[in-house]
């Protein structure tokens, strides 16, 4: 066997072991056996699988406001959130790449962008519900603030610190302002913008699920909140697996994204 | 008025020790002739690759300026092209993309069959056929240069500037990528000023050679002629008494003059700053 592959089962093999240890110190918290146990404690990993079972086989019908399937609620959540990300995306793209171009302009925003950043993005909703009035935009808008600012910040990293010699060419070739930015400044910090757009969308996935918790109605966030309101914790912790299940996919697309527009010189 | 003048060009840059500034050189004036192919050599700080970059309009001059066609030169133009000693291709694009990019910059009335058309001959012209799909990072240094040759050939100069365009090839490719130069030079007779430290490249390319002293406060000091007949390759004139005459008179500027020159410009420097604080 060579190295790698023994290094390869090594680590197979340690998660297994990880596995197999969470799987008994829950089964342990859990108490006897988990099945319908609500008065023993959290329900089991036995009892969380049954439930996950039933809600996977049906996961898109809808029978009135509180009894919708997961997959749907998971549709309402993921749609919020890309309406949300999308836009805000879009914008720290574009104001990026002017604060990366014009080092006096990033100095004078950044201590504005260093206060925003460390706001939970919650602590707009009230501002928002109040101006908007309507719970479903205000948590978009959320969305929105949430995945702002890591997507400038490293689209202004990026920017700023493309290599000379492309910005030489692109003055030598007088590129027009659109060829310079779809050819030259956007391809040339796009390792950067993509990283910056992973962890935005890690926040927007994180805050979707509190913001609509807050706001109700539908989403994963409400689901849960839904759920435990029922008492129904098998569904909660099925939901609390879910949600980091989709939020990996989400990282793991992106990561897909940021090979493709990778480079090397 | 020639073709492309230097009009007593100076530059000071800041010092790198903090307070004041420092004079790379000062007063070089020096004209290149239409179809020519004029080379500067000196050793690295006398400034060399910063004359390169006024001309190319991506620096600017402290005092004086360049003059192209009787036209002072502002900024950069599709009328200057470089060809970088780093290469400086956009390493997202392949070859042909980064051909094209130089290609429909400077022919924006170009249908696209024309660049395309364009865009294959120079990769042809180079030998590049074949690897129109790679990127930079799949290439040798030879063939990045390759690349870099055939985008700058391909928007037509009027002046081509090489700023030691082989100084990061090995030394085997370096010959066969200076001949093609040569050949390809031939074929379009733009005017060209390069840059080098290499004085065998300066011989076997050049009609004339700038000598520079070594900087700061460096001058132009001579510009000697290349009488050797073209076509030229590396293996005929290595024979020439004209080509031992040339090569010992340089490598004797470089090794000795240049810095005894220097000496006295600094002297000569000092006196003057002395003067002007006496003269107060």
């Amino acid at each position: 066997m060579t190295p790698a592959r023994q290094e390869r089962l090594r680590t197979v093999v340690y998660s297994l072991v990880l596995l197999a240890t969470f799987l008994v110190i829950w089964q342990v918290i859990a108490g006897t056996g988990g099945k319908g146990a609500k008065a023993a404690g959290i329900p089991g990993p036995v009892a969380v699988a049954q439930t996950a079972w039933v809600m996977l086989a049906d996961p898109f019908y809808d029978r009135g406001p509180n009894d919708k399937g997961f997959g749907l609620q998971l549709g309402y959540s993921l749609a919020r959130m890309m309406g949300g990300y999308l836009c805000a995306s879009v914008v720290a793209i574009l104001v990026g790449v002017a604060l990366g171009s014009s080092p006096a302009l990033f100095k004078a925003a950044n201590p504005f962008i260093q206060i925003m950043k460390p706001i939970s993005p919650l602590a707009w909703m009230p501002l928002f519900l109040y101006t908007l009035k309507n719970a479903g935009q205000a948590a978009v808008l959320v969305i929105f603030v949430s995945s702002l600012w890591p997507t400038m910040a490293n689209t202004a990293f990026g920017v700023g610190s493309i290599k000379r010699d492309y910005l030489n060419v692109s003055r030598l070739l007088q590129l027009s302002w659109p060829r310079r930015f779809f050819q030259v400044i956007l391809p040339a910090a796009a390792p950067a913008i993509l990283a910056g757009l992973r962890i935005s969308i890690g926040s927007a996935w994180v805050a979707i699920v509190a913001a609509e918790m807050l706001i109700g109605g539908t989403g994963v966030g409400y689901f849960v909140w839904n759920e435990w309101n029922n008492l129904a914790l098998n569904s909660v912790i099925f939901a609390i697996f879910a949600i980091g299940m989709v939020g990996v996919l989400l990282d793991f697309g992106l990561g897909r994204v940021a090979k493709l527009v990778a480079y090397s010189d | 008025m020639a073709f492309l003048e230097l009009d007593h060009v100076t530059k000071y840059f800041p010092n790198p020790d903090g307070a004041g500034e420092v004079c790379v050189f000062r007063d070089v004036a020096f004209g290149v002739e239409r179809g020519e192919f004029l080379t500067m050599v000196g050793h690295s700080g006398c400034g060399k690759s910063t004359i390169l970059n006024i001309i190319a309009g991506l620096e600017t001059a402290s005092q004086g300026g360049a003059v192209l066609e009787g036209r002072e030169i502002r900024g950069p133009g599709m009328d200057r092209m470089v060809v970088f000693q780093n290469f400086s291709l956009m390493p997202w694009m392949t070859v042909a993309q980064n051909v094209r990019l130089a290609v429909r910059s400077a022919y924006a009335s170009w249908s696209r069959a024309q660049v395309e058309d364009c865009v294959r001959r120079y990769v042809e012209m180079v030998g590049l056929t074949g690897a129109e799909n790679k990127r930079p990072a799949a290439l040798s240094g030879g063939m990045k240069q390759r690349v870099g040759l055939a985008r700058a050939f391909a928007t037509e100069p009027k002046v081509l500037l090489l700023d030691e365009p082989f100084a990061q090839i090995d030394a085997l490719t370096r010959g066969v990528i200076q001949e093609e130069l040569v050949r390809m030079w031939t074929a379009s007779r733009n005017t060209v000023f390069m840059v080098t430290h290499d004085v065998d490249e300066a011989i076997l390319l050049s009609d004339r050679i700038a000598l520079m002293t070594n900087g700061p406060e460096a001058r132009l000091a001579e510009i000697v002629e290349v009488k050797l007949p073209r076509p030229r390759s590396r293996a005929d004139i290595i024979d020439e008494p004209e080509y031992a005459r040339l090569r010992s008179h340089i490598i004797h500027f470089l090794v000795e003059r240049s810095r005894h020159l220097q000496e006295q410009a600094l002297a000569a420097g000092a006196l003057r700053a002395h003067e002007l604080v006496s003269a107060r």
